[in-house]
């Protein structure tokens, strides 16, 4: 192994492929099948973390940056003038395996720029995976990518070597994909999307009947979208997240805030922010969707077409329907419970089993951890003080919001004040 | 008059588990329960050495796992946090455990459960922690090898994690501050006890006893780690956050120069 040269490949690699914000290493369980390298226990593990906060769980390469797409908002567009490189079959197996026995990763995350065509590139990601499989007796986590205008046959294979598999659909409108990516068509995202769904529901349901019926990416797939380059509303990108968790079955959808990577008419230039707020808004309404209950018209429709960006989705959504308040802790359902602004999963839970024994009152609640500081307007407890002024949206959300603190206020007092300037 | 004695115990889980069996049976009324390595004999109170037993601490193990899992791992996870004085509070937990019929594992509105099982959230913490953190090493005797430094005694906790994983390669984690390891032969997991003639951490000075592409690989990943960072979207707080400082000696991806 020339260490010089797979060092230089790396850095070209792994910088093109840094903008793929997945990094989950969870939801897979794999044995260790008989005495060889690695599993996945389903809970996944964040060996580090980046200077940017990010988990760095898997190692996260592209095969090659060389493609022959130019899609703007790419970093490996065809047109633009950037240092090229691919790997190896075999050195993406030598790194994975000997990063791995060092417990540096919990597997590999392999994309790739498309050469020659999609099947040609597809084929060289299920060799890297195969290898790993058979060669050498690797059970640790394995992301393929699905390139778009994959084959039904090789979409088929990768799923029965990788534990995920995931296309970027980038783009959350048809009209955005056409303005930046004029090369591909939505058909070539949606139907190796489609083709997997389908095959993790025929696996599934033959693993019923018969044990030895082997795995077929047992995590899922996932998709991700950039937010920020084209003017989507966040109601337009939460109804396309809806969409595909609902008819490809995602297990996740990620929203990536617009890193600029090039000069391009059509986007924002470079140097501008990353929208790291929105994107932060938009994840907590993702997860609202998945484990809160909620429906995404409650949070986004067309009389909010937009989050706020001084108050989380949540909280939001309270303030819009004050007359569903207050909820007794003591009493109410989980459901109802979930939907008490700074209350979380995690409190709920306790909530649900600690009244078991008593009547809980503000000093539990906050021993347990509650954000009282937002949920005091909300709710009743075992306790004759509870807020009792008939207080007006606007009001409560100005005592939160004096009361705390957020660690993007800076940055949404900023545009605050511009607006106040505007209105003056 | 007080009748009141403290129980002394060898450290181990064993120990502590007997102590609370010696209690229940002999209704001691207990003012505390120390480690014999850091014992204080009380001014007014009686002490008593416990003899570890493993059929006693069964007994107990087997009467708290009966009722409810969670508590007994509660118990044993807030047990290796080694925090001043957990003993004691593990024994009012348990008392108030077989005092009532239903379980009170989850009682969070109760003091006592509620710290217990915030201790066991923070083992359970560290433990994932080192999952994550141990970065081995490859000796000359092709031996995968990291020194960690916990804060927790967690190492009794990632032995199947790492038996499990790392089933085909020699390998041994030894925990310095506590001075024991967990080497694993291809067949099992031992516990070995050592002279480390060094401790080997991510200090630009190279180890002999490491073969010599350790450094290469271990120069990829650091490289990686740093191509794998976006800078527009810097954060720091985060950063270490996630990964707190004192863990950083350790990780070769966490070294300035190389």
């Amino acid at each position: 192994m020339s260490f010089e040269r797979i060092k230089e490949k790396l850095n070209i690699l792994a910088d093109a492929a840094k903008y793929d914000v997945s990094c989950a290493s969870s939801g897979s369980t794999r044995a260790n099948k008989n005495k060889g390298l690695g599993n996945s226990s389903g809970m996944g593990i964040c060996h580090s973390y980046t200077e940017d906060g990010r988990c760095v769980s898997l190692l996260k390469i592209l095969m090659t940056n060389h493609c022959i797409y130019d899609c703007a908002y790419c970093v490996t567009r065809k047109s633009n003038d950037i240092k090229r490189a691919a790997f190896k079959i075999q050195e993406v197996v030598d790194l994975t395996i000997n990063f791995y026995r060092r417990n540096y990763i919990e597997g590999l995350f392999l994309s790739s720029g498309i050469f020659k065509n999609a099947d040609y590139t597809m084929e060289r990601l299920i060799a890297v995976a195969k290898k790993l499989r058979e060669e050498e007796n690797f059970n640790g986590y394995i992301h393929l990518k699905s390139i778009p205008g994959a084959s039904d046959e090789l979409m088929r294979e990768a799923g029965l070597y990788a534990d995920r598999l995931s296309v970027n659909i980038e783009v959350p409108t048809v009209s955005g994909l056409k303005l930046l990516a004029p090369d591909k068509r939505y058909e070539d995202f949606t139907k190796p999307m489609l083709k997997v769904k389908n095959e993790i529901i025929q696996y599934k349901a033959e693993k019923k009947i018969i044990k030895s019926t082997p795995k077929y990416a047992p995590a899922g797939q996932s998709t991700q979208m950039i937010i920020g380059a084209t003017g989507e509303s966040d109601k337009d990108i939460m109804y396309s997240a809806t969409h595909y968790y609902q008819k490809y079955h995602m297990k996740r959808v990620y929203y990536s805030g617009y890193v600029p990577v090039a000069e391009d008419k059509r986007l924002p230039a470079i140097g501008s922010q990353v929208p790291l707020l929105r994107e932060n808004r938009l994840y907590q309404t993702d997860w609202l969707l998945r484990f809160y209950g909620f429906h995404v018209k409650e949070l986004l429709n067309n009389q909010h077409p937009n989050l706020d960006m001084d108050v989380d989705p949540k909280l939001g959504w309270a303030l819009r329907n004050l007359h569903l308040f207050p909820i007794d802790i003591n009493k109410a359902p989980k459901e109802l419970l979930a939907r008490v602004p700074g209350i979380g999963m995690q409190s709920v839970h306790k909530i649900m089993n600690a009244r078991k024994f008593r009547k809980l009152n503000w000093d539990h609640l906050r021993k347990i951890g509650i954000a009282l500081n937002r949920a005091k307007y909300f709710m009743i407890c075992d306790s004759n003080k509870w807020e009792k002024r008939d207080l007006q949206a606007d009001t409560i959300k100005g005592m939160i919001l004096q009361n705390s603190t957020g660690k993007f206020r800076k940055e949404y007092s900023n545009q605050l004040q511009l607006f106040d300037k505007m209105a003056v | 008059m007080d009748n009141s004695k403290i129980l002394i115990y060898d450290g181990s889980f064993n120990g502590f588990l007997t102590a609370v069996f010696v209690a229940f049976e002999e209704k001691i009324a207990v003012s505390d329960i120390q480690r014999e390595s850091d014992s204080q004999n009380g001014l007014f109170s009686e002490s008593e050495t416990v003899i570890t037993d493993a059929t006693k601490a069964k007994r107990v193990w087997f009467g708290i796992d009966k009722k409810s899992h969670s508590a007994i791992t509660n118990i044993y996870f807030a047990f290796l946090s080694e925090a001043q004085g957990v003993e004691m509070l593990l024994y009012r937990y348990i008392r108030k455990f077989f005092a009532k019929d239903k379980s009170i594992a989850f009682d969070y509105s109760d003091g006592v459960v509620l710290k217990i099982s915030q201790l066991a959230k923070s083992v359970g913490r560290e433990k994932h922690r080192m999952e994550a953190f141990v970065r081995f090493q490859l000796t000359k005797d092709g031996i995968y090898f990291a020194n960690i430094e916990p804060d927790f005694n967690v190492l009794p906790l990632i032995s199947k994690h790492f038996r499990n994983r790392y089933a085909d390669q020699y390998w041994l984690i030894y925990d310095i501050k506590r001075k024991y390891g967990l080497y694993y032969d291809l067949e099992k997991v031992e516990i070995v006890t050592m002279d480390l003639k060094e401790i080997i951490t991510n200090s630009v000075h190279k180890s002999k006893s490491l073969v010599d592409e350790e450094y290469d690989f271990q120069n990829l990943w650091n490289n990686y780690f740093k191509s794998t960072n976006i800078k527009s979207r810097i954060n720091l707080k985060l950063h270490k956050q996630h990964v707190p400082k004192r863990y950083w000696k350790y990780l070769s991806e966490k070294r300035e120069v190389v």
